[in-house]
């Protein structure tokens, strides 16, 4: 893998910077409004509401449709061609994540709107934390490249 | 081995993207409180950390690379770089009155506080570049 990654074709290197790139953004969105939710102030609740809207999900898109600029660079969205399991592990993540993430969102703009977090505010923090742990894996995941 | 390098030195950058996301909502006027920059602070100093001595293993530890390839050197600058700037903006905003992290109140910032930061967040980006186009390797 570590051959495999050096001889990586150059015309694919803007793709993954964009892919790299569009990741890194959502993640730190993602981090930074748990960190300001699970905070007691009402401004950190807008941060956070903020955070996921302008922040995580068009970071999310950019790296969703990176990632399948890169798949399809790599010839992986051909028919009949044997997908390694590390790209569907990133796609089932990504996918999935993107559920909880408009969860997160929904919750964290009523409950910024109400002026209040209660319980609305522990469920944003228990689900961009869920995303930030399926992050964190989806790294794993893109650096070893299980099989 | 290379794997669990290669992952942890990847999780630093992102840590890196921590501090580079929340202090540019902070430049942009979003109000963020001192333990939200205190969150940002400790992700870039083990990020920073993370991404630097992991980098430099993985650099010794892969046949194709040697340290004082230009990328890599490169690398090392822009990290010092961004490093000094860094510094520059946590005291500047430990120093911006009122409402100091510090004191739980929330942050300000001044306008060349900001250029900093957007340089700092810059040099992240060029750092970026140089480990995805690696030029010369």
């Amino acid at each position: 893998m570590t051959v495999l990654g050096a001889i990586r074709p150059d015309d694919w290197n803007f793709a993954l910077f964009v892919h790299v790139l569009s990741a890194m953004v959502l993640f730190g969105a993602v981090v930074l409004a748990a960190v300001s939710v699970a905070g007691s102030q009402q401004a950190g609740l807008r941060l956070g509401f903020r955070s996921l809207l302008i922040g995580a999900i068009p970071a999310w898109i950019a790296t969703r449709l990176s990632a399948q600029w890169i798949a399809s660079k790599e010839n992986l969205l051909d028919e009949g061609v044997d997908v390694p399991a590390w790209v569907d592990i990133g796609f089932i993540i990504s996918e999935g994540s993107f559920l909880v993430l408009i969860a997160a969102t929904v919750c964290s703009g009523i409950a910024a709107r109400r002026g209040h977090g209660g319980g609305l505010r522990a469920a944003t923090v228990v689900l961009v934390g869920i995303t930030i742990v399926a992050y964190v894996v989806a790294i794993w995941v893109m650096s070893a490249k299980p099989t | 081995m290379y794997d669990w390098l290669l992952f942890f030195h990847l999780l630093a950058a992102f840590l890196l993207s921590v501090t580079a996301v929340t202090y540019s909502a902070v430049a942009l006027g979003a109000p963020a409180g001192g333990r939200t920059l205190f969150v940002a602070d400790r992700c870039w100093d083990v990020g920073g950390l993370g991404t630097l001595i992991l980098g430099v293993w993985l650099a010794l530890y892969l046949d194709q690379y040697e340290i004082w390839d230009g990328w890599i050197i490169g690398a090392i600058v822009l990290w010092l770089v961004a490093t000094g700037l860094g510094d520059g903006v946590r005291r500047g905003f430990a120093d911006a009155e009122p409402g100091t992290p510090a004191a739980g109140g929330v942050a300000t910032v001044e306008s060349r506080v900001a250029l900093m930061h957007w340089l700092r967040t810059l040099a992240v980006v060029g750092l970026l570049v140089l480990m995805i186009w690696k030029p010369g390797a």
